[in-house]
């Protein structure tokens, strides 16, 4: 066990509620974070069945504004800005010139001149610096991160909990879409959307308010069985339904087809970064595939960087692994030779110098019964 | 933190309960809690030999895998096959029903290198 030095670690907001909750810090690139308070388990499914919110203040907030911020945009994400309309949000990913993925992120359209891109805390300085250097003059960027707050609330009583916060006169937005309340007199931001598979808002607001919304959804999420959950849970959900880690599923060294990922990336936009490169991963396939996989056995779960065979032949290597708490199973992702990657191919994963058999499956590898 | 009495500890978090000839051995109270839900466990081999503190079993939790190593020097007589279908036990009776392997001991002498209760609660204050 590593003991958890405070030196050069950011703290969200949240930091002194984490630990007076009992919460297991640990280090998460420069942050300090939750990774559980009551378990994994018990948090992983409070969010499948009830609900669970995570402090998710470590996440970047760019704000891009100007009369060409959608037109730059477009230029530099892969999806297509302009289908956004004011108030709506999708995701995107930032690359750079070889198609390579530095960010995976949610971009809103927030006013018809301003757009808000919810971007990984570990990218937020480097999505910043490259999107500053690529930056037309006619337009503004400013990294808001430290301004925000964030908490994400997931589960299937999502609804009835902000009844309870909000009362009847606020509605959640639609599904991807972002609804501000600063005209109800509220300063808080909420988005419909989230990284467990289950209904869930990401709601943004004043750092100094973070405190308060926290304890005010604990409290009134009592009632509904809601958890604070923490990273563990939030890469058990997430895996469970495939989405991709940056910096685990995804990096510089791949593109979005590869990852399987080709629907956030609008092929017809003349000009974007890594357009090219794309073109060409479309035209003539790419060597390898993203594919999600499940362990046929009840033994050792899957870890990242563990290799990948089929008939004696490694085919590739697992970058997300766990036990689903759903499926009670061993899941993962991994990067394999493209002429394997059809979805049923029986594949093995080597554990500690033993083999042990799995399939290839579709997304997600969990569905709601 | 349940820490008994009767036992020897180590650095490394693993607790010994010397029965004769033989040692007992789990991981702590503290190092289960640190680990959280326990969801596989690789138990070592009965006849296996090993150094003390060499790397002898797997235990896993949702997010990680942690190796175990031998507190003795020895050969593995017994091993927990409880812990297949119900690893959990390591988290809910990590002294008791939780215990992983039994080690015949190449010399006795050697629990008395190993931490004592009192010097493995200091470790971990």
């Amino acid at each position: 066990m590593t003991p958890v030095s405070d030196a050069a670690q950011k703290k969200t907001p949240l930091y002194e509620e984490h630990v007076r909750l009992g919460a297991k810090m640990i280090p998460f690139g420069n942050w300090i974070m939750p990774v559980q308070y009551s378990g994994i388990m018990d948090e992983h499914q409070a969010v499948r069945k009830n609900v669970g919110v995570f402090d998710i203040s470590h996440m970047g907030q760019l704000v891009a504004t100007g009369p060409t911020a959608g037109v730059w945009l477009n230029e530099m994400l892969t999806n297509n800005t302009q289908k956004l309309e004011v108030g709506t949000g999708q995701y995107t990913f930032l690359l750079n010139e070889s198609g390579g993925i530095i960010d995976d992120l949610i971009v809103y359209r927030t006013a018809p001149e301003e757009f808000l891109l919810v971007v990984n805390a570990s990218r937020t300085d480097e999505d910043f610096a490259w999107l500053e250097r690529h930056r037309a003059n006619d337009l503004a960027l400013s990294n808001r991160s430290a301004d925000y707050g964030g908490l994400a609330i997931q589960g299937p009583r999502v609804v009835d909990l902000f009844q309870s916060i909000l009362g009847d006169d606020v509605d959640l937005p639609p599904r991807n879409a972002i609804v501000d309340l600063a005209a109800k007199g509220k300063e808080l931001l909420i988005a419909r959307t989230g990284y467990t598979g289950e209904d869930g808002v990401e709601v943004f607001f004043p750092t100094k308010d973070a405190a308060m919304v926290w304890n005010e959804v604990l409290d009134k999420g009592k009632a509904l069985g809601i958890r604070p959950c923490g990273l563990g849970a939030r890469d058990t959900l997430r895996l469970e339904m495939c989405y991709p880690l940056n910096g685990s599923d995804l990096s510089p060294e791949h593109n979005p087809i590869e990852a399987g990922l080709g629907f956030f990336v609008d092929l017809k936009k003349p000009k974007f970064i890594g357009r090219e490169e794309l073109v060409k991963a479309k035209e003539t396939g790419t060597a390898n595939r993203l594919v999600p996989f499940r362990m046929k056995s009840k033994g050792p779960p899957p870890r990242p960087h563990y290799s990948v065979w089929r008939d004696g032949e490694q085919i590739g290597e697992a970058t997300s692994g766990t036990l689903s708490p759903s499926l009670n199973q061993g899941i993962g992702m991994a990067y394999v030779a493209a002429p394997h990657a059809r979805a049923g191919t029986e594949i093995e994963i080597e554990i500690r110098g033993q083999k042990f058999p799995g399939t290839i499956e579709k997304k997600p590898l969990y569905k709601k019964s | 933190m349940n820490v008994p009495d009767d036992l020897f500890y180590t650095e490394s978090h693993e607790w010994v309960r010397q029965e004769g000839e033989n040692a007992r051995v789990g991981i702590t109270d503290h190092a289960q809690a640190e680990l959280t839900d326990v969801v596989y466990v690789e138990l070592p081999k009965i006849g296996a030999q090993t150094e003390a503190r060499g790397q002898i079993a797997v235990v896993e939790s949702v997010k990680a895998a942690s190796d175990i190593y031998a507190p003795v020097k020895g050969t593995v007589v017994e091993v927990n096959k409880a812990l297949e279908g119900n690893p959990a036990l390591i988290n809910t009776d990590p002294f008791g029903e939780g215990w992983i392997f039994v080690l015949k001991m190449d010399s006795t002498d050697d629990v008395k290198r190993l931490k004592d209760a009192a010097a493995y609660r200091k470790a971990i204050a």
